[in-house]
């Protein structure tokens, strides 16, 4: 599997990352390497091996459903680029 | 009596303890250090007031009968750790001026045992890099030089400056974040001691994410007896963080008897990597003679997926990190550069805001994670990631803990590898498997190359077996004698 100008572009998109044109191709080039050592993996066989979702055994904790903490807009806004009145303000969405 | 920077974490505590010192002046004897180490450019920020005002607290501790653990101990704290009120970058340039309105847990764990902060230490961008050269603020430089060589060396990342700093004396003990060797390699590189604990052992709250099923903070220091130490009091369970583990913290400073008879002590076939240096084979070999003479029993072992560990490593932590890093957005702090729309904001913001690692490492976390390649890239990876644990668990039914080098090379120069990704990406051959298995590990000073730079010894213990991991690097510390000094001492004419 390898990756064009095009696929870069498009998962620059999906990553929201804006990607100069001219730096496509050697993005392309990048990450083809890259793709191309790890396609090593499929020489394994892995029928029947249970993807790993967890490193150490355990079971998840649980708590009760209560708040812990909260009440400080001030504090989440803080550090805001841009914030009026405890809310974040961002360019325009809707028409 | 040696500067008091330049004792050991343990020294200088016994001295606190004993009134031979005070807070006061060890952390001014510190920042002094750590001013005479900015050629190093090991830290972000300096917060020298904050550490004198803390040692004047802990100095009152003291005399009311309350010190603990780390009482008026000057530390510093690599900069993915979140300090209130304190610019927290993450080495990059999309965290300009954030300041958390919180503590990470393991900072707050230090601060309660009584710990002073003298800065925020450099890093590899998002802890990604294994030279420091992906930092937003610049690379960092290895206190160490090659012989005959005046060229300035890289200190290994991403935990970079934390180390460059505890090596030249700028501080008695750093913190420092492992994701795949980031704890291990650089303390390598540096000659001192790094720790890399058990997935779950130390909580991640308020770390800033990178790959959260890998992430895992540890400390950096100048002996195996200080790194006991740092980790008893940055350990312990944070029901902030649902992966950290409720069972007791050990003393872990007690567990260094030097007793290791009967050890059964794994060398696994698979570490004699090609290419890997003549140097760090004997030095290798050594290590198994030393751990021989003290008793233990060397025994090979088989870990057979070894050679997958990095590839599979280079799936699973771009794809967390794709999506740990979503939330650097221009909205809720950092960078924000201007769009016509949301869209372009976000993008504009994260093109800019992000270093060339950081979006190459986004970008193939987004493809591998994309419609169409889920199975054969992500899970794919995860399946192998199983059998590279798997190796592990059955190895450990024989041996007690797992001998290896901690790199295949020493310190190369600033600028080197940058053009080849995959060369950066295998400095991390030895360190990267147990970071996917999830296992505790350790890297020791053990000698010197050719050209007078440290090479480090690497032990791998079983989950949650720390105690044995520091009680066979106390042996190998105590064989090396590991003297040797880096060119640069912070204070030193």
């Amino acid at each position: 599997m390898s990756v064009d100008r095009t696929t870069v572009a498009k998962i620059a998109k999906l990553a929201r990352i804006r990607v100069p044109e001219e730096n496509l191709d050697g993005l392309a080039g990048e990450l083809n390497n890259i793709l191309g050592w790890i396609e090593q993996l499929s020489e394994l066989d892995t029928d029947g091996v249970e993807p790993m979702t967890s490193v150490v055994a355990m079971i998840p904790p649980q708590r009760e459903d209560t708040v812990t903490d909260g009440g400080r807009p001030e504090d989440v806004v803080r550090n805001a680029p841009e914030s009026v009145g405890g809310y974040f303000v961002v360019p325009k969405v809707i028409e | 009596m040696p500067p008091l920077n330049e004792q050991t974490l343990s020294a200088a505590r016994d001295g606190l303890a004993k009134g031979d010192f005070n807070a006061v002046e060890l952390t001014q004897a510190h920042i002094a250090a750590v001013e005479a180490a900015r050629p190093l450019n090991a830290f972000v920020t300096e917060t020298p007031e904050r550490a004198l005002a803390m040692a004047v607290e802990s100095d009152k501790r003291r005399s009311a009968g309350q010190a603990g653990m780390l009482e008026g101990i000057p530390l510093a704290i690599k900069d993915l750790f979140c300090t209130e009120g304190v610019l927290t970058t993450a080495g990059s340039h999309i965290l300009d001026g954030f300041q958390p309105p919180y503590e990470s847990t393991v900072t707050a764990n230090l601060w309660n045992q009584g710990a002073v902060m003298l800065g925020k230490a450099n890093m590899d961008e998002f802890a990604m890099g294994s030279s420091n050269m992906t930092s937003f603020y610049g690379a960092v430089e290895n206190p160490w030089r090659r012989s005959g060589d005046n060229r300035p060396l890289v200190p290994g990342g991403s935990s970079g400056g934390s180390a460059a700093v505890v090596a030249a004396r700028g501080a008695l003990a750093a913190t420092g974040t492992d994701t795949g060797g980031s704890i291990r390699q650089p303390a390598s590189f540096c000659g001192i001691v790094g720790l890399k604990p058990t997935y779950g052992r130390c909580s991640r709250w308020g770390t800033v994410a990178f790959a959260s099923s890998l992430d895992q903070p540890g400390p950096l220091t100048r002996t195996v007896r200080d790194a006991a130490l740092m980790l008893r009091a940055m350990a312990g369970h944070d029901a902030k963080d649902s992966t950290s583990v409720d069972r007791p913290v050990p003393d872990y400073e007690a567990a260094l008897t030097g007793d290791i008879r009967g050890l059964k002590v794994g060398i696994p076939k698979e570490y004699r990597v090609d290419g890997m240096a003549a140097e760090i084979d004997t030095l290798w070999q050594q290590g198994i003679d030393w751990l021989r003479q003290a008793g233990a029993e060397p025994v090979e072992i088989s870990l057979p997926h070894t050679r997958y560990a990095l590839p599979t490593y280079y799936i699973v932590a771009p794809a967390e990190a794709s999506s740990n890093l979503a939330r650097y957005d221009g909205v809720r702090f950092g960078l924000r550069v201007p769009g016509n729309t949301l869209d372009e904001m976000y993008e504009a913001t994260r093109g800019e805001g992000f270093g060339a690692e950081v979006q190459r490492r986004v970008l193939i976390g987004t493809y591998v994670l994309s419609a169409g390649y889920y199975d054969a890239y992500y899970n794919k990876a995860r399946q192998v990631r199983t059998l590279i644990a798997n190796d592990f668990s059955k190895a450990f039914e024989n041996v007690d803990v797992v001998l290896t080098p901690t790199t295949p090379s020493a310190a190369f120069a600033v600028g080197e590898k940058m053009d080849d990704p995959i060369a950066m990406y295998l400095n991390d051959v030895f360190t990267v498997p147990a970071s996917l298995a999830g296992l505790p590990a350790i890297s020791v000073p053990a000698g010197l190359s050719g050209d007078g730079l440290p090479l480090g010894l690497h032990l791998i213990g079983r989950a949650f077996d720390e105690e044995t991991v520091l009680k066979a690097a106390g042996v190998l510390e105590e064989a090396a004698q590991f003297t040797a000094e880096p060119g640069f001492i912070a204070g030193r004419g």
